[in-house]
């Protein structure tokens, strides 16, 4: 996984709740077995006019002009800024992937869906969870200014907007931690192979039938 | 004292981590259940690497959400999806996986296949590339949802990196009503709660109407139990929970089946166990549901209208709810019941277990699916659901009626095979999602419990099922 420190980006403004999964990907690109290449069809059915199917040349088809990453000033975004629970519904990691896929770093929200949320964290995607009153503030900044961008420094736990105010943003301490250093978990799990087999062992003293 | 979610956590941390109540835990995983979709990526980045799944025996594969569910004998057509498939049936024949072949009698919905076969227990934590994992909770069990990244993690470990949720408790009390189901509760405590409700919190159903329900009607309701946001939800071990388990092909004999059931009677919440939150319902009050927008928590009652975004002050949400309808093509105050249907489609992991077809079934017997309709599909959970069903003579029933009596798997419920809602059309559906094309795109779902699906096939428009019990 990239290593995760600072990051300055374009914000594009996505005002809906509830954005669920399959509006991130739509189920007819979840049949590759590749983890690549989702990018082209994130929000597929908002994004385009005509109906799309993964093995169509997307610069082919007709983009839909009312879609905010549609929008000219929009298209260079790398800091998604949406409503609450976004990423409700399927665990699909390919929601994740199409966002990172496309060019985003960073998701900003008030909040997020468990298993989204989980996931982002899993391949250096970064979701933050903002109090909705900034939220609101940052809607009416972005749609304000062109080209509105912020920075977000994970270290110190700080977003900065172009006008230099700073808003502060949790985020769990381990997870941070794996993202600041572009760790593997499941190298660090490993780490607690014996541990883990002793567990196992005694679980299986315990409770054979899990064992058969 | 401790909740049935604090024995079940406390019973599977092999590390606690070193950052004290915050930290993400380590957590032994007893049971994997493996799907085509969510894994490919994880069985090659686990070669890639050079690692080995930790423990075979812990994981079983089923192919469900790319299988046709008609012509099965010429194989999958799509090309991506035979993919899809033969790439799942690689991985498993290469490491030696336990997997249910699209021909096998015992393939499925890896939701309805898990508990059918006993390889769901109590007291396990079972997970599953699917959000709908949240089902095998129904048995006194951990079960969630996790990502690709997640089950390449459990297949390299058996173990996942997890921060305990906080705990609310649904209490549901009393009778339901004539015609009233787990579905209807689902959708009530959703309609209720919210989407979000549930965010960050592991809910155990509880209440006197949660007890009488069936093992089919529990693992409808913790299935739904996502929709409400909780990546989990649970119901205490019972009389019916070990009943439904006893004599399944992986469920303990002879004298393990003695001490696991010793056990598994501990798995409850005790009496004066604290919860972070706790939601009361009275079953009586609980009417037939029927969504009406894009959300599952877009609900009302059957003998309800569909709702004025203007009657709403706050902004977004009014906002959703002119989007939803827009959406769905319906107009403020629309009564529910004048609401026509072009397919209806009874299957999915949360209603196509033999208890939802014979619901269906009892609606339908006798009677004819509406000129009106164009398709109406029964996609049973399983080959085995299929088979029983066919022992009670249930698809003479829909068949005689106009429906069709497929193969089974997740067919219509995302339509990633060829079962699907073409744009405009509206659907009386079993499953558990009505979001934006997931049906189809461009298709109009409706969430209702099987006997209303059933009643809305006869009918063309939804009707209350609960009059029609009592005639």
């Amino acid at each position: 996984m990239e290593k995760f420190r600072t990051f300055t980006g374009v914000v594009a403004p996505l005002d809906r709740a509830n954005v669920d999964t399959d509006a991130i990907i739509p189920k007819q690109f979840l049949k590759s077995i590749k983890r690549s290449g989702f990018g082209r069809n994130l929000f597929d059915e908002w994004r385009y006019l005509d109906h799309g199917e993964p093995e169509m040349d997307v610069t082919q088809r007709q983009l839909n002009p009312d879609f905010i990453l549609n929008r000219p000033r929009y298209t260079s975004a790398q800091i998604l800024l949406a409503r609450d629970n976004f990423g409700c519904g399927s665990s699909r990691e390919h929601a994740p992937w199409a966002l990172q896929d496309y060019g985003f770093k960073v998701i900003l929200a008030p909040s997020f869906a468990d298993i989204f949320f989980n996931n982002c964290f899993k391949i250096g995607l970064l979701p933050i969870v903002q109090e909705g009153k900034i939220i609101d503030q940052l809607f009416h900044e972005v749609n304000e200014t062109e080209g509105y961008a912020l920075a977000v420094d994970l270290e110190k736990q700080i977003l900065t907007t172009p006008s230099n105010a700073h808003f502060s943003f949790e985020v769990d301490a381990f997870r941070k931690h794996c993202l600041l250093n572009g760790l593997d978990e499941i190298g660090l799990t490993l780490q607690h192979a014996e541990k883990i087999k002793q567990f196992e062992q005694k679980r299986r003293e315990e409770q054979p039938w899990l064992f058969s | 004292m401790q909740t049935l979610y604090d024995k079940l956590w406390a019973q599977h941390v092999v590390d606690t981590g070193s950052n004290g109540a915050d930290s993400m835990a380590l957590l032994y995983i007893d049971r994997h259940l493996v799907h085509e979709v969510t894994s490919p990526q994880a069985f090659e980045s686990l070669k890639i690497a050079g690692r080995k799944p930790w423990r075979i025996s812990s994981i079983l594969a089923v192919a469900d959400h790319n299988v046709p569910t008609t012509g099965r004998d010429q194989g999958i057509g799509d090309p991506t999806s035979r993919l899809q498939v033969e790439t799942l049936d690689q991985n498993c024949d290469e490491l030696g996986i336990t997997e249910f072949k699209m021909n096998d009698q015992r393939q499925g919905i890896v939701h309805v296949i898990g508990p059918e076969q006993g390889a769901t227990l109590p007291g396990m934590t079972v997970v599953c590339g699917d959000s709908h994992t949240s089902t095998h909770g129904a048995f006194g069990c951990l079960a969630f949802g996790i990502g690709t990244s997640e089950v390449e993690h459990v297949l390299a470990t058996q173990c996942l990196l997890a921060k305990k949720s906080k705990s609310m408790r649904i209490v549901v009390e009393g009778k339901l009503g004539l015609g009233v189901t787990a579905k209807d509760i689902a959708l009530a405590i959703i309609g209720k709660i919210g989407t979000a409700g549930g965010t960050g919190y592991a809910i155990e159903f509880a209440g006197s109407a949660i007890r009488a329900l069936t093992m089919e009607g529990r693992m409808t309701l913790c299935n739904m139990a996502i929709e409400a946001g909780a990546r989990a939800g649970m119901v205490a071990v019972d009389e019916t929970t070990i009943q439904y388990i006893q004599g399944r092909p992986f469920a303990p004999q002879g004298e393990l089946w003695d001490k696991a059931v010793a056990y598994w009677r501990t798995l409850h919440s005790d009496p004066d166990a604290v919860f972070d939150q706790t939601v009361n319902l009275e079953a009586a009050g609980i009417r037939p549901q029927v969504t009406w927008g894009t959300s599952p928590e877009m609900v009302t009652t059957v003998d309800g209208v569909v709702p004025d975004p203007n009657d709403v002050l706050e902004d977004i949400k009014r906002q959703d709810m002119e989007q939803a309808l827009k959406y769905m093509g319906l107009q403020p105050n629309t009564p529910i019941q004048s609401i026509t249907l072009d397919k209806v489609f009874i299957g999915s992991c949360t209603n196509s277990r033999i208890e939802d077809l014979r619901a269906a079934a009892e609606v339908v017997k006798g009677k004819h699916v509406a000129s009106t309709i164009k398709l109406a599909l029964v996609v049973p959970g399983s080959g085995l659901v299929k088979y029983q069903a066919e022992q009670e003579g249930l698809d003479k029933i829909f068949q005689a009626a106009g429906f069709e009596w497929r193969e089974p798997g997740c067919s219509m419920c995302l339509a990633m095979n060829d079962d699907r809602l073409s744009k405009g059309e509206r659907c009386a559906s079993t499953s558990n999602r009505n979001f934006e094309g997931r049906q189809g795109p461009g298709g109009r779902t409706h969430l209702v419990s099987p006997a209303m699906a059933a009643a809305a096939a006869i009918a063309g428009h939804f009707v209350d099922v609960s009059q029609l019990s009592l005639s």
